[in-house]
């Protein structure tokens, strides 16, 4: 194989991978977890209120 | 913080803390230098004759206490931050953590005492000789270590978009840094390339494209992809487009390298190649930055009273011109006309200090009352005083070097009727005297602003909770 045959099934791969990401991403399927995903970041106030609790606490024994 | 506090929260958030501290510190640093060596570009005199303070030296310095100091530890902060309340997990281990903080500060000292020496490998953005870069592979290591550990025991099914940029950039920095310092030592403080010619060529900005690709870029993303949600107390705007981007976005930057060797001897089919992927590579950058910005879409009335909120949105809208101008500059045409004048410098900066400066900063003033645990920073007049400096100082540095470069360019093209080039060199250097001067006065004002930073996070870190509402208002 030369080199113009590799780089090109190498374009035609990386291009039709790149279809597959879009269609997932964009999939019926993924919305409901790509939902979930995109609140994660709200997810872990309480735990992070125990965390900030704590450094209170102790910020007033020094 | 007693140790035994510590042990029980849920998060290991000193470290974090750590980092977010000498995020600040090294930002006065490494911009104060930035400063000092513009002024020697206007006064040179002020280099005192001394071999230690040449520019020459400590432009480097300079380079490295913001690529590196700066946003390193502002990077190290963030997704250790990020990280853990995204994955609902404490960090890996409170140990390697601990020596990623006190390793990477090592080599940032180091760093600072090598490159005034003349101590360097001559390679930009990787300068620091063999010893150094063996220690900040060991503290890279350790960091995706606790960085991949605390993502593998994670409390939840999904790993949030903002973990994928961060640990594409861990990866990838790990791979460039290790790529490209190969070199075989003489003595503790020489070695020489493993590479020679147009390879070297090629490695060093395969690494120094790159680390601008994913240490400048894709980590700070991860940063805007975590805190600008949160600021703007909203998911982003598109989760499923967020997913597009990473995957074209880390795709796509490994190939732009070459675009820093056009017209070089590196072979002509690269320096297409490189000018192609750069160009195409706009349409991703402009992908993220819309997603982030459309985040405020039906909310855009916070930005009038969340200075916070401000600085990680014009943080993108720099994000946005500076990745425009960028693959424009990758054209050959355009950059026969752009290289190695002012321009380049400028292009920089305002990637530098609009984007990655600004982003920081934003997250900064988002983190620092969290994780001291106070309810808010201790000044928002100040948060404002201070977005408004480094806007201003962002503007006329960068508005100064194109105005400068462009006309710098003009100049070295221009030839006349016989052949001779119009101006000697001498007289483009002439020229640039006044923008160096506006150049230098955007530099202080962005100094400025990173001094004020720094005392209103002093003030909310020692301060009471009483302190905190001596302002009624938000600015």
């Amino acid at each position: 194989m030369d080199h113009g045959l590799i780089g090109s099934i190498s374009t035609v791969l990386v291009f039709v991978t790149f279809i597959a990401i879009v269609w997932w991403a964009y999939s019926r399927q993924s919305k409901k977890n790509f939902e979930e995903a995109a609140n994660l970041i709200f997810d872990d106030e309480e735990q992070h209120k125990a965390s900030t609790q704590q450094t209170r606490e102790s910020s007033t024994n020094e | 913080m007693s140790e035994i506090s510590q042990a029980q929260s849920q998060y290991n958030y000193k470290v974090v803390r750590q980092f977010a501290i000498m995020t600040v510190v090294w930002g006065i640093v490494g911009m104060s230098a930035g400063v000092f060596i513009a002024a020697q570009l206007i006064w040179p005199e002020l280099s005192f004759d001394l071999p230690w303070l040449t520019y020459s030296r400590l432009r480097p310095l300079h380079t490295n206490a913001v690529i590196f100091a700066f946003g390193g530890c502002a990077l190290f902060a963030t997704s250790y931050y990020i990280v853990q309340r995204t994955s609902q997990a404490r960090l890996f281990s409170d140990k390697l953590a601990a020596f990623t903080f006190w390793g990477w500060q090592a080599v940032i000292v180091l760093a600072a005492v090598t490159l005034p020496l003349g101590i360097t490998s001559s390679k930009e953005y990787a300068e620091l000789e063999w010893p150094i870069d063996i220690l900040i592979a060991l503290v890279w290591i350790a960091y995706a270590i606790v960085f991949f550990g605390t993502v593998i025991k994670r409390k939840v099914s999904h790993i949030y978009v903002a973990n994928w940029f961060l640990g594409a950039f861990i990866i990838t920095v790990a791979v460039l840094h290790i790529g490209n310092s190969m070199a075989i030592p003489v003595s503790m403080t020489k070695s020489y390339s493993l590479y020679a010619g147009a390879v070297d060529a090629m490695m060093q900005w395969w690494y120094g494209h790159n680390a601008v690709g994913f240490f400048l870029t894709a980590g700070f993303l991860g940063m805007m992809y975590y805190f600008v949600p949160k600021q703007a107390e909203r998911p982003v705007f598109s989760y499923r487009l967020s997913v597009v981007h990473f995957w074209a976005l880390v795709s796509l930057y490994i190939w732009a390298g070459p675009h820093h060797l056009h017209y070089t001897a590196l072979p002509d089919w690269t320096q297409s190649l490189g000018m192609v992927m750069s160009v195409i590579l706009f349409v991703p950058s402009w992908g993220g930055m819309i997603n982030g910005i459309m985040t405020l879409s039906g909310a855009w009335h916070k930005l009038r009273r969340d200075p916070v909120l401000r600085f990680l949105i014009v943080s993108l809208s720099f994000y946005g011109m500076s990745t425009f101008e960028g693959p424009m500059m990758a054209i050959k045409t355009v950059n026969a006309l752009s290289h190695y004048t002012d321009w380049t410098v400028g292009h920089v900066h305002s990637g530098a200090l609009g984007w990655v400066a600004m982003v920081s900063i934003g997250s900064l003033y988002h983190l620092i009352p969290v994780l001291f645990g106070k309810a808010r920073m201790y000044s928002y007049t100040l948060v404002n005083i201070h977005f408004w400096l480094a806007t201003i100082g962002v503007v006329l540095y960068i508005v100064a070097m194109w105005i400068s470069g462009v006309m710098q360019g003009m100049m070295w093209r221009s030839i006349n009727a016989d052949g001779t080039l119009t101006y000697s060199f001498v007289e483009s250097l002439e020229a640039s005297y006044p923008f160096y001067f506006v150049r230098f006065l955007g530099g202080l004002c962005v100094v400025a602003g990173m001094l004020i930073m720094a005392y209103n996070v002093y003030r909310t870190v020692r301060g009471t909770e009483e302190h905190m509402y001596l302002e009624t208002k938000p600015a």
